[in-house]
């Protein structure tokens, strides 16, 4: 008995995942409102980010459009074997932009943002059933953006520029079903990087082939943020050699995928436009999730995602209604990237139906208030993630997930 | 303007709508799960350290919160049942004082010694739950560690004073209603309408552990003659069995009881092999020298003069050999030849004459218990280091179950199950076989997500470091198994748990 042979295996696995795409589509209330089209909309310096070769064809030298959003989303889980059940209390997320373009002369537009298109907040209770894979996230990317625009005649321009990225992400979770302290409280890691930071580059045109109906494309590259230097903290683990968890450096790679995106508008009726945008998000790129701890006693952990390229269709309607007031409407849908199997409960993300609206009110000559609202509504899916281990065995973790998302958004645009 | 005031509030009017997700059929509403016949609205548990969920040798906090009764109730709360409240102790520690005296032991935990192995260990540090301190409330955990059948309806099982003379039981002192209460007595009083009964296993569990050095008092109808490590009377059992039973039921309640498990497949008795002793052929050679003369002389000599059957001459010859072997120990089932071997013929000195006046060699079918690990192959004497325990030092008693101790336990738990199975049938309550579902843990295991429930010490999952009490997810295993019995019976759907989240042993150093 004295030689009773005792194998510990934690794997780390289960990490980050911030699955069905973090991918946070609120870059403009005018788009929003519409579907989150605007590759082919000539409307606002909402372009920046939709398509910098449109910039150029804006009417206005000076363009400033600035605005935020309350992300309130909910996610409710159970598994009807065991009665287990939980709800997400996360924060209101609060996604930002703006942009300002800038007419240099009737052929060249300047443009620089600023905006979030990454990002997610989920929090569970702590020691939930699923606490072994998440208990909260905090995943934020901030894209900074100057552009150049130039037309080659009245039909077609191109636009383009780097991008900065900077960003940071903060996650906890329990270290597996089990390991607890003396007293019952359950060990967990906190893993947490900031100001992690890489480059990327937007490319796009738009091509005008008569006064009423646009076409445009972007594209948008990948750019992986590269966590050289994060913390890695470890609460709640037993005094013994035999859990070797000491808080330590940790690196990890989180992919930003890159994303194409054709579409056309078509103004009609005098007052009316239509819009339709196709995405494509590159999402193959995230294939694994790989945390590396600097503490050699520590196994890394690693978490497949397997993630698919998926595709997002958006339409928008808008009507110019009185001088004072625009509507717009729109819908959406978004295909998830994740395989069947892979679905983890940091983003438990099938594919969405999407509605829209919003209006401008415009305030004097200059000023325009834009205020946009978008619902997400996720059907009850039964679903599961199979690539957690314990001791090498896949302990797969399934339920019914019901997901949904209100976006309240608003704005304000300066013309000048 | 003003419109635009009146447009912006409705809009963050819209926003502050809180909308959650809701599911077609979300298990939290009434009726998706259902207690079918019973009604689970108070549900009280009757039992011994099992019920209690004690665990590790000790009974603490995280231990209690893990015990079967409370993982049910949890599950019970899917589908009627009410709040279930236990007699919490102070700490997760474990261990018991009376009046500031520690009565009772620190819980183990598996400590990784100086040479990197890892062990059972007892947990440093003073217990602050004495038992002094009366609970005034009731609770619907009444699993009492250390109970027997009979103690349940015995008055004054809860009665301080009774303590130090071994008279009461200090955890039921804690929470009895009053001096004179009985375990049985303060349960009913709770009106409960369901209640779990799981009593008997320290009736065989006492005598098993203690190396068979009680007595099998089948036959003798006086539990107040007994001593702590007897076999409790079959008969006996039958009859306070019975009383219990129709005490709980008496107020219409439903329940469920269980059985009594196989007590020799737990790894307080499989872990330590009966061959461990490990000798060279040298060594072997002096000692089986040593014994000759008792293997070729005395005990055919006994038998020749009708002292001993030559089968219990057979027993009791010692062999020693190169490789494992198997250690000499005293056993007081064979007759005892002392002083038979002080006179002639054999005229031995009374030392020697003592040494082999019960003596034998532990047999493939005998069991070791685990807490002579500590002491087999040791050397008591530092003054000697010929005195070997195992080897020419015998393991006492106290250490083997032999297979004549064995079969008693067997007959009186046989007949314990018979009467459990019986009643249950009689009176239409649900009944749990966890003998058979603990022998099914012991042969091949149980798979479960995340590995295979076994019985092996430390690392099979299912006992806690005593080799006795189960884990948390042992206990989480009985839960579904009674869990399932409640559904057969009184056609209901309490779902049930996933014992991979329940913990197993708790490692630590101190």
């Amino acid at each position: 008995m004295k030689k009773v042979v005792f194998l510990t295996l934690f794997a780390l696995v289960g990490c980050i995942a911030y699955a069905g795409g973090y991918r946070v589509s609120l870059q403009g209330n005018k788009s929003l409102a519409m579907g989150h089209t605007g590759v082919a909309v000539i409307n606002s310096s909402e372009l920046v980010f939709f398509n910098p070769a449109g910039l150029v064809y804006l009417d206005e030298k000076f363009n400033v459009s600035l605005g935020a959003y309350g992300v309130f989303s909910n996610i409710a889980y159970q598994d009807t074997h065991t009665g287990a059940n939980a709800r997400t209390d996360s924060p209101v997320g609060t996604p930002l932009y703006a942009y300002v373009s800038y007419k240099a002369t009737d052929w060249l537009a300047f443009g620089l943002g600023v905006y979030t298109p990454y990002g997610s907040a989920v929090e569970y209770e702590d020691d939930w059933a699923g606490s072994h894979l998440v208990n909260n996230i905090d995943l934020q990317a901030i894209y900074i953006q100057p552009t150049v625009s130039f037309k080659i005649n009245d039909k077609l321009s191109f636009g383009g520029g780097p991008i900065y990225v900077t960003g940071s992400v903060n996650f906890n979770r329990n270290l597996n079903r089990t390991l607890t302290d003396l007293d019952g409280n359950r060990a967990n890691v906190t893993i947490d990087a900031s100001g992690v930071s890489n480059w990327g580059w937007v490319a796009s045109t738009m091509f005008n082939p008569t006064e009423n109906l646009h076409i445009g494309a972007t594209y948008r590259s990948q750019i992986i943020l590269n966590a050289e230097d994060g913390d890695a903290t470890f609460e709640n683990i037993p005094n013994s050699p035999l859990t070797p968890f000491q808080n330590t450096g940790m690196s990890a790679s989180l992919p930003m995928p890159a994303e194409m995106t054709v579409g056309m508008s078509y103004d009609f009726c005098e007052n009316w436009t239509f819009a339709f945008d196709y995405n494509r998000a590159y999402w193959d790129v995230y294939n694994s999730l790989d945390i590396d701890f600097v503490n050699e006693d520590v196994p890394d952990s690693k978490n497949a995602r397997n993630y698919k390229n998926a595709s997002i269709y958006r339409f928008g309607m808008q009507y110019d209604a009185t001088k004072m007031f625009t509507l717009r409407a729109g819908y959406y849908f978004d295909e998830s990237p994740v395989r069947d199997g892979y679905f983890a409960p940091e983003t438990p993300r099938n594919d969405s139906n999407n509605f829209t609206a919003g209006l401008t009110v415009n305030i004097g000559e200059h000023l325009q208030i834009d205020a946009s609202f978008l619902y997400s509504h996720y059907k009850e899916v039964d679903a599961s993630y199979n690539y957690y281990f314990e001791n090498g065995v896949a302990v797969p973790f399934s339920g019914t997930y019901k997901t949904n998302a209100f976006v309240p958004g608003l704005g304000l645009t300066y013309k000048l | 303007m003003k419109n635009l005031l009146k447009y912006t509030l409705a809009f963050l009017a819209l926003s502050l709508i809180s909308c959650d997700p809701e599911f077609d059929s979300p298990v939290t509403e009434d009726g998706f799960y259902s207690s079918g016949l019973a009604d689970l609205s108070k549900y009280v548990a009757v039992g011994n350290s099992l019920t209690a969920g004690y665990a590790d040798g000790a009974l603490y906090i995280t231990g209690q919160r893990n015990s079967y009764p409370n993982i049910m109730a949890q599950q019970f709360g899917f589908a009627g049942g009410g709040e279930f409240y236990q007699p919490l102790m102070n700490d997760n520690v474990g261990g018991l004082l009376l009046n500031g005296n520690q009565i009772a032991e620190n819980r183990f935990i598996l400590a990784v010694d100086a040479h990197g192995n890892p062990g059972p260990v007892r947990l440093e540090g003073t217990p602050s739950t004495d038992i002094a301190n009366h609970l005034p409330s009731t609770y619907n955990n009444m699993g009492v560690p250390g109970a027997k059948s009979f103690h349940l309806i015995a008055p004054g099982y809860g009665n301080i004073a009774g303590v130090p003379a071994g008279a009461a039981n200090p955890y039921f002192v804690r929470f009895a209603s009053s001096e004179n209460a009985t375990v049985i007595g303060d349960a009913v009083a709770q009106n409960p309408t369901f209640f779990s009964l799981w009593i008997g296993n320290n009736d065989i569990l006492s005598y098993a552990t203690s190396g068979g050095s009680g007595v099998d008092q089948t036959g003798n109808f006086d539990p107040l003659s007994y001593g702590p490590n007897d076999i409790t009377d079959p008969n006996v059992f039958a009859m306070v069995y019975s009383q219990q039973v129709d005490a709980l039921t008496g107020t219409g309640a439903k329940g469920v009881l269980i059985n009594i498990p196989e007590v020799t497949s737990i790894p307080y008795f499989t872990t330590v092999p009966t061959n461990a002793i490990p000798l060279d052929a040298a060594t072997a050679g002096a000692l089986n020298a040593q014994f000759a003369a008792y293997n070729t002389q005395v005990l055919p000599g006994l038998a020749g003069m009708g002292i001993i059957t030559p089968e219990e001459a057979a027993l009791r010859m010692i062999n020693f050999s190169a490789g494992q072997n198997f250690p000499i120990m005293t056993d007081d089932d064979l007759t005892d030849i002392t002083a038979i071997l002080q006179g002639p013929p054999f005229s031995l000195p009374a030392p020697l004459a003592t040494l082999l006046g019960q003596l034998r060699q532990v047999k493939p079918d005998d069991l070791i218990v685990l807490t002579a690990s500590s002491v087999l192959g040791t050397t008591p004497d530092p003054n000697n280091p010929q005195g070997v325990i195992g080897v020419s030092i015998p393991l006492t008693d106290q250490y083997v179950l032999a297979r004549s101790e064995q079969a008693r336990i067997t007959a009186a738990s046989t007949a314990y199950n018979a009467t459990i199975q019986a009643i249950a049938g009689a009176k239409n309550l649900a009944f749990v076989d966890v003998k058979a579902a603990l022998a099914r843990v012991a042969n091949g295991g149980i798979p479960y997500d995340g590995g295979v429930l076994t019985s092996q010490f430390v690392t099979g999952g299912t006992f806690s470091l005593d080799g006795v009490h189960p884990t948390p997810r042992g206990y989480a295993y009985t839960a579904n198994l009674i869990i399932n019995a409640i559904n057969e019976t009184y056609d209901a759907s309490i779902p049930k748990v996933h014992i991979g989240n329940y913990g197993t042993i708790t490692i630590s150093n101190n």
